[in-house]
């Protein structure tokens, strides 16, 4: 085991599958020259050559393009984008070319394509900038959406990610790249579509991932234990699409009680989803109706005061878990 | 002039017709006439309800496709498309049979009767499509040329769009791409004069697109599409450039469109009028190439009565192909979206 970085893990990921394979490359913004706008990609022009480290304009829906193109004649792109904010310029790239072209080919053309960066709000960044996109790019079949919140599952899921022969959309946190974590020593993959469980419970189900899970979940969860003197059961799905039902059900047959978390806006989110699952298929195991914790429905504030209030935290999970508990 | 008297026609064109081999230059008018007869059969069958959704058909424009792709590129060359696809598709080799199938909503067709008319695929004779966003597969294309030269390859990628697909920002995006990469695409902008109802003039800042090449540092020219020499001779030297260099060339190919925009549309209207369309049907890339193969005695009337018996036939067992075929079983619309193998 050694420990690494999070941006750490991504950059052993992309350098061990660039051995590995050579149809694999990797181009976004600032991703050769200036090594990486958040390091990611720190080495690999030296390592690589600029054949395979490419800088490209600011242009997302001409490099995803290109990204699809080549993809569609056999390469295996990774397409960074500097955040996920700015793949909205190349939505129609994502959601008409990369997640249809399989379907509407008739399976004459797959798109093995990678496209991956930060996503979720950092600090003070706006509302432009700030946005959790993963229930927007989970809506569509032909896309699996990947968001790792620890750096063994960030390299473990980035080399099935780049071995997946379907279009993925991998969303990390800027926050989360100086985060420290053990990976095992070697080759490993973690599969997609795959949860874990985080740490076992007997009275509370609490499903998040990503930042979200790694930076505000687990540390809610150490206070609610000790304050309630309950016993919480943490899921990490770590796949929004294909999502583990079958990991969170298990759960909540064990817990009778659901609490997702996530920093999406909750009209159509993740959680939504998920608690349409759940109550379908463990109705008569719930003994509380599930409870979501989400961002406020506002597009995110600039102002720290404001910006925290909105996100999830630590007081609107403390409230979720004692409904779900009737301890008010 | 009359050519019926010539029983033994050369087999070598003059420098009118470029020298061409007469099979060569007969392969096309016949490739023409298919997509012409194919185009009027789907038209008919779209008007007793067959062919269901958008279908946009190719009438007027056929030289384009046919001095492109039949003509100037090799078999295993690459071409895309926008959603106005038959008759690029029946030029790559796409099987007519298929095409026709697929607009019927079959099993048989191109796309298992998962795409429809915009969206012609087929992976044998690397066409990628049939593309029905304006301009969302122009970054494609160049996609498609950095694989080429990525793996060191000497093909090259036809991307056809329309004049109205000039004005996106894909567009902009992957001519900029194309060019700063110096990849070996050629877009081919099928000027038929009309984006839908609105003249160029009336969308573009520049009338004459191949100037818009300018700003990417990029080849361009302007191309007779009513002529399929001219396509012949501008994409052929195109892709010659394109192989020898990887670079990129933008052709603007002035044609025109003799039906409506799309099945659903007047042929002329409030955009344009009875008489221009008139005008420019004088100008029939067919009928242009069928009287300069006679004008050089390369073929008679009696070849052109033969020619269109062929097709007519041809264009016969596409229909009695597509009907007799069946729809695509339920189970199929699982299936195509997600490739179930991964991890290697």
């Amino acid at each position: 085991m050694a420990i690494v970085s999070l941006r750490e893990a991504l950059n052993q990921a992309i350098d061990e599958e660039m051995a590995r394979d050579e149809r694999v490359y990797l181009m976004g913004e600032e991703v050769a020259n200036y090594q990486g706008a958040y390091k990611v990609s720190q080495g690999l022009l030296q390592k690589w050559g600029p054949k395979r480290i490419l800088d490209t304009p600011i242009a997302e829906a001409g490099f995803a393009g290109i990204g699809i193109g080549s993809a569609m004649l056999g390469l295996r792109p990774i397409v960074e984008f500097m955040t996920w904010n700015f793949s909205l310029v190349a939505y129609d790239q994502i959601v008409n070319n990369a997640a249809k072209m399989l379907s509407m080919s008739g399976g004459n053309f797959s798109v093995p394509v990678v496209f991956r960066g930060p996503g979720g709000a950092a600090h003070g960044l706006g509302a432009t900038h700030s946005q959790a996109l993963e229930s927007v790019y989970s809506h569509f079949p032909g896309l699996k959406v990947v968001m790792p919140s620890t750096c063994k599952d960030a390299k473990g899921l980035l080399k099935s990610a780049i071995r997946d022969d379907n279009p993925i959309v991998f969303i990390e946190s800027e926050v989360m790249y100086g985060d420290k974590g053990e990976i095992p020593d070697g080759e490993y993959t973690i599969p997609i579509g795959v949860g874990e469980v985080k740490k076992e419970g007997t009275d509370v189900t609490i499903v998040s991932w990503s930042k979200t899970l790694a930076h505000v979940v687990l540390k809610a969860v150490d206070v609610l234990q000790e304050e309630l003197n309950i016993s919480i059961e943490v899921i990490d799905p770590r796949t929004i699409r294909p999502m583990d039902y079958d990991l969170i059900v298990s759960s909540v047959k064990k817990t009778n009680r659901l609490v997702i978390v996530e920093e999406g806006w909750p009209f159509a989110g993740v959680g939504a989803q998920i608690s349409h699952e759940v109550a379908s298929r463990a109705f008569d195991e719930l003994d509380a109706p599930v409870e979501r914790v989400t961002q406020e429905d506002v597009p995110l504030p600039y102002a720290h005061g404001l910006e925290i209030r909105s996100l999830p935290n630590l007081d609107k999970i403390r409230a979720a878990v004692r409904k779900v508990l009737y301890l008010d | 002039m009359n050519s019926t008297a010539i029983a033994i026609p050369p087999k070598q064109s003059g420098s009118r017709l470029l020298g061409l081999p007469r099979e060569t230059l007969l392969s096309w008018y016949e490739d023409m006439l298919l997509v012409r007869r194919f185009e009027e059969k789907c038209a008919q069958l779209y008007g007793m309800g067959m062919i269901m959704g958008f279908c946009h058909l190719y009438n007027g424009q056929e030289a384009v496709s046919t001095g492109a792709i039949k003509g100037a590129i090799n078999p295993d060359d690459y071409v895309i498309t926008a959603y106005r696809d038959h008759g690029q598709a029946i030029s790559k080799g796409v099987n007519p049979k298929a095409i026709l199938a697929e607009l019927l909503g079959k099993y048989t067709g191109t796309t298992k009767g998962k795409g429809g008319s915009m969206h012609i695929f087929d992976r044998a004779t690397n066409f990628l499509g049939g593309h029905a966003i304006v301009g969302g597969h122009i970054p494609i294309a160049a996609g498609v040329a950095f694989a080429i030269k990525y793996r060191g390859e000497k093909k090259v990628c036809l991307c056809f769009l329309g004049d109205g697909a000039t004005n996106i920002g894909a567009f902009h995006e992957g001519l900029n791409l194309a060019g700063l990469w110096k990849l070996p695409v050629i877009y081919i902008i099928e000027n038929n004069k009309y984006g839908m109802g609105t003249a160029v003039e009336r969308a573009s800042a520049v009338e004459d697109l191949y100037k818009k090449a300018y700003a990417y540092n990029m080849r361009s020219e302007v191309v007779n599409g009513m002529d399929v020499l001219d396509v012949y001779q501008k994409v052929k030297a195109a892709a010659d450039h394109a192989r020898a260099t990887y670079e990129p060339t933008l052709l603007e190919i002035e044609t025109y469109r003799f039906r409506g925009h799309s099945m659903s549309d007047p042929v002329s209207g409030h955009y344009r009028t009875k008489e221009e369309v008139e005008r420019l049907k004088q100008s029939d890339p067919i009928i242009h190439l069928a009287e300069t193969l006679k004008e050089e005695g390369m073929i008679s009337d009696q070849y052109l009565d033969e020619a269109e018996e062929r097709i007519k036939q041809i264009v016969q067992e596409c229909v009695e192909f597509a009907e007799n075929s069946p729809e695509p079983p339920i189970d199929e619309l699982w299936k195509d979206v997600y490739i179930e193998r991964s991890g290697e």
